[in-house]
């Protein structure tokens, strides 16, 4: 498999505080890619560095061509699709129109319909609540409708930041499973920012493990899985 | 009686003036959460250029149709190049900016076209239609162009794709980038709009009120009497706060506070609506999980 997205001596800076101090990392086509550590480390800096959504030094290169630098809403049109920290959901509109948007840069009403009723296949719960307001919905309901209005894109990258988050055990193995049918069969690589290690090593075919900004072991998920250091860190058993 | 429709008429003439740029000024706030305080001025300012157009020689509609193209390109070119530079700035920075574009608009105003009232032209018949005396032909075509504007307003915003992502843009910027809205141009679309619909706003008062550089100066009082009135981010509550408004003021002003107090109806208002339900009549209080 070619590599989709690659990041070499990559820094990222929230004014005068550095938060990653020259990381590299590949994400291979159609492949998942988990990205572990604790709060602070730069999990979240670092999806926000590929999508220029903070300032960056380094290189990054999506399908070979260098996207840093470039605007947010430009490496996005190129096909990286962002499930930021918080779920970024447009709160006042319906949940249909946030799927709409999902797709605003595909065209018109007629080429979005059968995505959206695609995301609906993905996701019936989202149908039921398709004209509710979007900010009344269950948290459980919102991350599956950041999922699939970053979905609209027709992604190649999906980013996503901490899917479980404050949801319920049950509701998380549906959104996994979920994301793993689109993996496989939409052929979307996805980079996976997660606190909970033991489910995105489950989840991930590799993993790189961030420590203060810098990446302290990096591999294929199964080894990581079994390496003493990091079931003591991070797994816990 | 009929002193009484008479008012209640003219009244619904004037406050779709009021409707119309209350409606601009809940399209820059859609655009961008602020309310624009030069909104009346650049209204004023497009229907001088209308004035010229038609001075040149240009049929009326066709001097209608120019202008609102023109003022689209101002408003464009005004948020690009004047608030560009500080919209990420303070709220505080972007006030001052709009209460400056006021005084020099109007200034510039004065500078080129001086401050003599003149006359503008209305493109209504001036015998009043089917042969009735309550409303003469140019506050029923007033209206009627304010209701189309209202039709298109809310169409657009409601049923196309650049509508939507306008409101994206407004609500949740980082988001709207996200999914690859160019939020800068969003605003910028905003602008023009906002813009095009105040010089519609103009060219109809401008025959009731004539034409002079502090024309819209009232005017835009009672434009953010009814803006907030009906909710501040619903163009419906806008138009009808401008009719409410505009029919209030005429028959107060008529049977109760005389003319010369009639400014202070639209203050009256304002203070009102914000003590006792700030979102307005039908703007919405959202509802929120947290």
């Amino acid at each position: 498999m070619g590599e989709l997205l690659t990041a070499r001596g990559l820094h990222a800076a929230y004014g005068a505080t550095q938060v990653l101090h020259g990381i590299d990392f590949d994400v291979a086509a159609g492949s998942v890619t988990a990205l572990l550590g604790a709060n602070g480390a730069g999990k979240t800096t670092t999806l926000r560095a590929l999508c220029g959504m903070v300032r960056t030094r380094g290189t990054l290169r999506f399908d070979g061509e260098r996207i840093d630098g470039c605007a947010t809403e430009d490496i996005v049109r190129r096909g990286i699709a962002h499930v930021p920290d918080g779920r970024g959901t447009f709160l006042d509109l319906t949940a249909e129109e946030n799927l709409r948007l999902g797709g605003y840069t595909r065209g018109g009403r007629r080429a979005l319909g059968p995505d959206i009723e695609r995301m609906y296949g993905h996701f019936p719960r989202l149908k039921e609540r398709r004209a509710q307001q979007a900010g009344t919905l269950s948290g459980g309901e919102q991350q599956m409708l950041a999922i699939a209005r970053a979905l609209m894109l027709r992604p190649r990258l999906l980013l996503l930041d901490e899917p479980s988050f404050g949801l319920a055990p049950k509701v998380v193995a549906d959104i996994f499973q979920i994301l793993a049918t689109i993996n496989r069969e939409e052929d979307v690589a996805i980079l996976l920012v997660e606190q909970n290690a033991s489910l995105a090593l489950e989840f991930a075919d590799h993993a790189f493990l961030l420590e203060t900004g810098r990446i302290a072991i990096q591999g294929e998920a199964r080894a990581l899985r079994s390496d003493a250091a990091v079931r003591r860190s991070y797994l816990g058993y | 009686m009929d002193t009484f429709l008479a008012q209640f008429l003219s009244g619904l003439a004037t406050g779709g003036v009021y409707a119309s740029l209350a409606l601009a000024l809940v399209m820059i706030h859609q655009a961008t959460r602020l309310v624009n305080f030069a909104q009346g001025e650049l209204a004023m300012f497009s229907t001088y250029i209308a004035w010229s157009l038609v001075n040149a020689g240009i049929p009326y509609w066709g001097a209608f149709a120019l202008t609102l193209a023109i003022s689209f390109a101002c408003g464009i070119a005004i948020e690009r190049v004047i608030l560009r530079p500080v919209e990420r700035g303070p709220v505080l920075s972007m006030v001052v900016i709009f209460i400056g574009l006021l005084v020099i608009l109007n200034s510039v105003a004065g500078w080129i076209y001086s401050y003599t009232v003149r006359p503008f032209p209305s493109p209504f018949p001036s015998e009043p239609l089917f042969g009735q005396h309550y409303i003469s032909s140019h506050d029923l075509g007033a209206i009627a162009v304010t209701l189309a504007v209202l039709v298109l307003v809310y169409a657009f915003f409601r049923f196309t794709p650049l509508g939507l992502a306008m409101r994206a843009a407004a609500q949740n910027p980082e988001s709207a980038r996200l999914v690859g809205i160019r939020v800068g141009w969003m605003r910028a679309l905003g602008w023009g709009l906002a813009t095009a619909i105040g010089a519609s706003a103009g060219m109809m008062v401008a025959p009731i009120v004539f034409l002079d550089p502090n024309m819209m100066s009232g005017v835009l009082l009672y434009a953010f009497a009814a803006a907030l009135l009906g909710g501040i981010d619903n163009p419906f509550g806008a138009v009808f706060g401008g009719f409410f408004v505009g029919v209030l003021e005429n028959l107060l002003g008529a049977y109760l506070i005389g003319q010369e107090l009639k400014l202070t109806v639209a203050l009256v208002v304002i203070i009102a609506v914000l003590v006792v339900k700030p979102s307005g009549l039908f703007g919405r209080t959202l509802v929120r999980r947290v």
